[in-house]
C-alpha cells in the first residue's frame, strides 16, 4: 500500500480543489492569485474528472498468515 | 494395593477434578424437570434433571432464580445452563444451574440468547460506540471466504458503483468448526493493513451455517476493530452477534457493498458541483473588480484637470466676452458724445456765420478782432476773413 492508489490520488486532488474553491470563497485575494487559483482549480477538476473515467477497481489478495 | 485414602481426601480431589475440567465449568444439559422446588425461606430452587436413562441434581440460586423470565416447573422439558460440582459434605454431584431456556428453542438458539445478553450488558452493542463510516473509504478490507458467492457478489457491486477504492480480499473459513478461529485470526490481520474499512461478510445459509458469527471470540475481535466495520452476514433474516457488535448491520454481502462505498456517479456530480462553484466564483472575482475599476475610473474622471481647465476656459471666455462688450460700449459712449460735441461745435462756428456774407474784421497788425470804430482809426490795415479766403483793406475815414 505504499504506492498511492488511484483513489489516494483523487482524495488529495479532490481535497486541493476544494480549497481552492475555499480561498476563492475567503476573497482577498490579487487578481494574479486569484487567477492562479483558478487556473490551479480548473486543472486539478480535469485531472479529477480524468481519474473518475479511467477508474478501474484493482483488488488484492492477502495470503493467509500474512501480516 | 495403594494407601487407604480418607473420605475427604477424595470427596475434595473429585470436587477438583471437576472444577478444573474444560466441560463441567460451564456446560449446557438437556432434560426434563421434575421435584422443582423453590425453597420459601431462602429463594434458592432445588430440582432433578433427567432423561430416560440418568437423573442429575440440580440447585439454582436465589439471584440467578430472580432473573428468569418464567418460573418452570417440574415435567418442562428445558435447556440447563451451568456448572457441574461435587458438594462435598453430602456427597452430592449437582448441577448449579444460572439460566433455563425452553428446550424447544434449541440450543443454538439458548446459547445466542445467552451470548447476546452477555455481550449487550458488557457494551459491546452500546449505540454511542457505533462509528460513522467514512464517506469516501480509500482502502477497503473484505473478510470472507476467498471463493465464495459473497465475494464475488461484492466485488462486482464495488467495480460497478465505485472503482476507485482499492480492495483487499483478507480470506477466512466462514463454516465449520474453525471458522471462528479462523474469522478472529483473519480480523487482527486486516487491523494491520491500514484499510479505513472493512467488511465481515459471508453468503445465506442455514442457523448453523452462519453460527461462527455467533462466536464470543468473534464477537470481541469485531469490538476490537480500528476501523468501522460493516456486516453483512447471511440472508436479510438473518441476525447474527456480530451484527449486534459491528458499526453498521447489512442484511446480505451486496447490500454492504452498497453501503461502503458511493456511487461513482456521486462523484461525478460533486466534481461536477465543485467545479460550476469555482467557475462562479472566479467570474463574480472578476466582476467585482471590473466595477471597481469603474466605479475608480469615474471618480477620476470627476476631478480630472481636462475638466478643470475646460471649466476655467468657459470661466475665462465669459470674462473675455464681457470685457470685449464693456468695452465696446465705452467707446459707443464716447463716439456718441463726440458726435453731440461736434454738433454743438459745428452750430457755434462763425464759419457758418460767415457762409452767410458775414466778415470777421481784425486789425491787420495785432490780429484782434474789431467790435468798435474806436479801434479803427483812418488808415489802419485791416484783415477781413469771409467764407472760404482772407481780403487785406485800408480804413479811409
Amino acid at each position: 500500500m505504499n504506492e498511492p492508489t488511484p483513489v489516494d490520488t483523487y482524495e488529495t486532488l479532490y481535497l486541493r480543489l476544494q480549497e481552492v474553491v475555499a480561498q476563492l470563497e475567503a476573497g482577498e485575494l490579487s487578481l494574479a492569485e486569484t487567477l492562479k487559483l483558478y487556473e490551479q482549480g480548473t486543472l486539478l477538476a480535469a485531472e479529477c474528472q480524468r481519474l473518475l473515467d479511467a477508474a478501474e477497481l484493482r483488488v488484492q489478495q492477502v495470503q493467509v498468515g500474512e501480516a | 494395593m495403594h494407601e487407604a485414602l480418607t473420605v475427604s481426601a477424595v470427596a475434595s480431589y473429585l470436587s477438583e477434578l471437576l472444577e478444573v475440567h474444560p466441560l463441567f465449568g460451564d456446560l449446557w444439559i438437556e432434560g426434563e424437570l421434575s421435584e422443582f422446588k423453590r425453597h420459601s425461606a431462602s429463594g434458592h430452587c432445588y430440582f432433578n434433571l433427567k432423561d430416560a436413562h440418568a437423573l442429575l441434581r440440580g440447585v439454582m440460586w436465589r439471584s440467578d432464580a430472580a432473573r428468569l423470565a418464567a418460573m418452570p416447573k417440574s415435567g418442562d422439558h428445558v435447556l440447563a445452563h451451568g456448572r457441574l460440582a461435587f458438594y462435598v459434605p453430602r456427597g452430592d454431584l449437582q448441577i448449579y444451574v444460572d439460566r433455563f431456556v425452553p428446550a424447544g428453542a434449541g440450543l443454538l438458539n439458548a446459547r445466542f440468547e445467552e451470548l447476546k445478553a452477555r455481550l449487550e450488558r458488557e457494551g459491546l452493542f452500546a449505540a454511542e460506540r457505533k462509528r460513522p463510516l467514512p464517506p469516501r473509504p480509500r482502502h477497503l478490507l473484505l473478510v470472507t471466504a476467498p471463493g465464495g458467492a459473497a465475494l464475488q457478489d461484492m466485488l462486482t457491486i464495488l467495480a460497478r458503483r465505485c472503482p476507485l477504492v482499492t480492495v483487499t480480499v483478507v480470506p477466512c473459513l466462514v463454516q465449520g468448526e474453525r471458522a471462528p478461529d479462523s474469522i478472529v485470526a483473519a480480523l487482527y490481520q486486516a487491523y494491520t493493513l491500514s484499510g479505513d474499512l472493512i467488511i465481515l461478510a459471508r453468503g445465506g445459509g442455514s442457523l448453523e451455517d452462519l453460527w461462527a458469527f455467533n462466536d464470543e471470540a468473534v464477537a470481541r475481535a469485531i469490538f476490537a476493530s480500528p476501523v468501522p466495520l460493516i456486516s453483512g452476514v447471511g440472508h436479510e433474516t438473518d441476525t447474527t452477534i456480530a451484527d449486534f457488535v459491528a458499526d453498521v448491520r447489512a442484511p446480505t454481502p451486496s447490500a454492504a457493498a452498497e453501503l461502503a462505498v458511493p456511487a461513482l456517479a456521486e462523484l461525478h456530480e460533486q466534481l461536477h458541483y465543485t467545479r460550476l462553484r469555482l467557475q462562479r466564483l472566479v467570474d463574480q472575482d472578476l466582476k467585482h473588480r471590473r466595477d471597481a475599476v469603474q466605479s475608480a475610473h469615474a471618480l477620476v474622471e470627476r476631478h480630472a484637470p481636462r475638466r478643470r481647465l475646460a471649466r476655467d476656459r468657459q470661466q475665462l471666455d465669459d470674462l473675455a466676452r464681457r470685457v470685449l462688450r464693456a468695452a465696446h460700449m465705452a467707446t459707443e459712449r464716447r463716439r456718441l458724445a463726440l458726435q453731440g460735441l461736434h454738433g454743438q461745435l459745428e452750430a457755434l462756428s462763425p464759419l457758418a456765420t460767415l457762409a452767410r456774407g458775414y466778415a470777421v474784421v481784425r486789425n491787420a497788425r495785432s490780429g484782434a478782432v474789431l467790435t468798435s470804430p474806436h479801434e479803427a482809426p483812418p488808415a489802419t490795415a485791416l484783415r477781413l476773413t469771409l467764407r472760404d479766403g482772407e481780403v487785406a483793406a485800408t480804413v479811409d475815414r
